[in-house]
């Protein structure tokens, strides 16, 4: 269902085009992804299980799980939520492990192109947008790839109004910080930007890039920053794999990007940041919060976060967690039980909630995998999330002339990824462009507004984990 | 022995504030006029309040400080209500005939002048039903925040911090 009503966001008629899944129509909205799409339709089942032939549908929506994975035009293995539907494109539900067709076209290598630019910069969320402006300020030309069929990463799905200092971008919703960022990289003459765009691996001096999942591109840049942003933790639980679970951010995805209603009813699981603000903007999104599912006994998120869904009488149950999720094909039921503090649940504490959604907001990983296929050292560093690249100060890793900046670095928040960005991309600038008082000084400014950032006690124990990886 | 369970505050295990822990501007001072209280306990590192009130009667230490008003300086223009990310503040008058204004920062459908709404309680209860005096929508907000103006009887005045639409 769309939403029509949004006291924030407006989503503006568009064009239609039309697909056909299982053989019936569908109508999408041009710039749509197909997953989107048939949510729209109520069609939440995307796939079917290799082994079990389990019911399967989305759970992160920006394509860094595979969960989504549909046959389109006769090709399995589709991530169709990050792919944008199109006139006349054929989706099928996608059984167990397909086999991969010898006969399409489109997966026959063509001629090879190669890009030689200054600067590749992978990911185009907040920290990947400012690294490449500010490389392509101080005179390097840039290529910006994501995959995702929009610029902006996580920060334009973010309705509310940032936090931090008024200096910087406190006060303003991340929603207008992230449209204004990509609107001034599409307009630099240095920078091209290619959405729809995977980075599969990065070789001795190549980066190799897919085009729309079928145009293999070679790139050898003379320096690479990788900003590819986080993936959405998961827990264990029966039937956690059901459609209708979803990580926060791809219920965030579908709601504020595409403005599909996920669902009518909603059990959240976090009471972090993430959690707390998500809840938020599904009440703004017309969706009943029946409850926030905490395992600590306090809430992690900011307090005025907490209040303003207690304000509307969304209850945040600490020292609670998911039991078992029930369904036939969907999410029916949700059981949560309050815990004992000894591993097991107070007797008589279950309570079952009626929802079709449950989302996870239970943590995000750093995604390292393109940082850990080039050969940088990595650590493990729980505070940050999970693996992380050792870098210097100026994000600079193990593997010369390769950064990293934003949440592949470690988990923090927007401010510090473009902060981040700003110093790998000013650095990349002093090597290669003309950069050179003003560089300099951008990264110390930067970097002392890093570490003013961290400064408070919100962030104690990501400091010493910082340390460790070389900042 | 028996280790004791480490006490956590209210606010911190449910997410509310118990009334005893809101620093309400004085009596005296909410009946002269409208002036701001601030629901903001926790060390964030955040500042928009204290950056946008244009008379300085917010204070904090540091960025990561929490943040008082100067019930005296402040002018109840509630500016910092529109401008607070945490929708934190709120402005209180009591300085009517018979009942209160309380003005909230709301990021919903709005409401219509005149309405009749429920009002809410930190947890979301309705405590009494308001209607509604003023509205300023998000885009005439210094902040991009709408808010609500409502009208409450003067005993809730220390409670009400939300709407409902009835219909
Ligand atoms: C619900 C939620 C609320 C938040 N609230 C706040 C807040 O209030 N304040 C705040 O400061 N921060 C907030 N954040 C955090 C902030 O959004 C992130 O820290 C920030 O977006 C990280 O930026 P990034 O550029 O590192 O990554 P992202 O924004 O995640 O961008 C990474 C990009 O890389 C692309 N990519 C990944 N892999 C590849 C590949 N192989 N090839 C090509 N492209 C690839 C992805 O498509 C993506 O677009 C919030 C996050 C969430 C999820
Ligand atoms: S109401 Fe106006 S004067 Fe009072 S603290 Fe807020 S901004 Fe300052
Ligand atoms: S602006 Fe709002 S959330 Fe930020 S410190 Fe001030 S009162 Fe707290």
């Amino acid at each position: 269902m769309r939403i029509d009503d949004h006291p924030i966001l407006s989503f503006p008629e568009t064009d239609t085009v039309t697909f056909t899944y299982e053989g019936k129509e569908i109508a999408a909205k041009k710039g749509e992804t197909i997953a989107a799409a048939l949510h729209n339709e109520g069609i939440i089942e995307l796939r079917r299980s290799g082994d079990k032939q389990r019911p399967r549908g989305l759970f992160c929506a920006i394509g860094k799980c595979s969960s989504c994975l549909m046959k389109v035009d006769g090709v399995p293995n589709v991530r169709t939520c990050i792919t944008m539907a199109s006139e006349g494109m054929r989706v099928e539900k996608q059984n167990g492990f397909p086999e991969l067709p010898r006969e399409v076209n489109d997966l026959k290598p063509g001629s090879i192109d190669t890009a030689e630019p200054d600067l590749l910069v992978v990911g185009g969320g907040p920290a990947g947008l400012k690294s490449g402006l500010v490389a392509a300020e101080a005179g390097a030309d840039v290529i910006i790839v994501d995959e995702n069929p929009f610029l902006g990463g996580q920060l334009i799905k973010q309705t509310h109004k940032f936090f931090g200092s008024s200096e910087q971008e406190a006060g303003i919703r991340g929603v207008d910080i992230g449209e204004e960022l990509v609107e001034r990289v599409e307009r630099h003459k240095n920078i091209k930007s290619m959405t729809s765009t995977s980075s599969v691996g990065i070789y001795e001096d190549t980066v190799g890039v897919y085009k729309n999942m079928s145009h293999f591109q070679k790139i050898n840049p003379r320096k690479t920053i990788i900003a590819t942003g986080a993936t959405e933790d998961m827990i264990t639980f029966p039937n956690n794999d059901l459609p209708g679970i979803y990580g926060a951010g791809g219920v965030q995805t579908l709601m504020n990007v595409y403005g599909v209603k996920p669902g009518e009813k909603v059990v959240m699981v976090g009471a972090g940041n993430v959690g707390l603000i998500v809840s938020y903007q599904l009440l703004q999104a017309g969706v009943d919060v029946e409850a926030i599912v905490e395992i600590a006994p306090r809430i992690g998120g900011y307090f005025v976060h907490a209040a303003k869904l207690r304000r509307f009488g969304v209850p945040i149950l600490t020292g609670h967690r998911v039991l078992e999720v029930e369904g036939k094909e969907r999410v029916e039921k949700v059981k949560v039980a309050e815990t004992n503090g000894s591993g097991g649940i107070v007797q008589g504490s279950v309570v079952d909630y009626e929802v079709d959604i449950l989302a996870l907001a239970v943590g995000l990983s750093p995604s390292y995998k393109l940082l850990g296929h080039a050969g940088c050292e990595l650590q493990f560093q729980p505070q940050l999330g999970g693996y992380v690249p050792t870098r210097n100060e100026r994000m600079e890793t193990t593997v010369g002339g390769l950064y990293v900046a934003g949440d592949a670095a470690g988990i923090e928040e927007a401010t510090s990824a473009l902060l981040e960005g700003t110093i790998a991309g000013a650095d990349v600038g002093l090597k290669i462009g003309e950069g050179g008082k003003a560089e300099e000084d951008l990264i110390n400014d930067s970097q002392e507004k890093l570490s003013r950032l961290r400064a408070g006690p919100f962030y104690r124990d990501l400091r010493e984990s910082l340390k460790e990886v070389g900042v | 022995m028996k280790r004791r369970k480490e006490e956590i505050p209210l606010w911190q295990s449910k997410g509310y504030l118990p009334a005893e822990r809101v620093n309400l501007p004085p009596g005296e001072r909410m009946l002269e006029g409208p002036v701001a209280v601030i629901e903001c306990p926790q060390r964030i590192p955040c500042d928009p309040c204290e950056e946008s009130c244009p008379v300085g009667a917010i204070h904090m230490e540091d960025i990561n400080g929490v943040p008082t008003v100067d019930t005296e300086k402040c002018t109840g223009c509630s500016i910092c209500v529109e401008n607070c990310p945490g929708l934190a503040i709120f402005t209180l008058d009591c300085s009517m005939e018979g009942g209160c204004e309380v003005t909230l920062p709301y990021e919903f459908k709005l409401p219509e002048i005149g309405e009749e709404v429920s009002a809410l309680n930190r947890k979301g209860e309705e405590v009494t039903k308001a209607r509604v005096k003023k509205i300023k929508t998000k885009e005439n907000s210094s902040g991009d925040t709408s808010t609500v103006t409502i009208e409450i009887p003067e005993e809730y005045v220390k409670e009400v911090r939300n709407i409902r639409r009835m219909k």
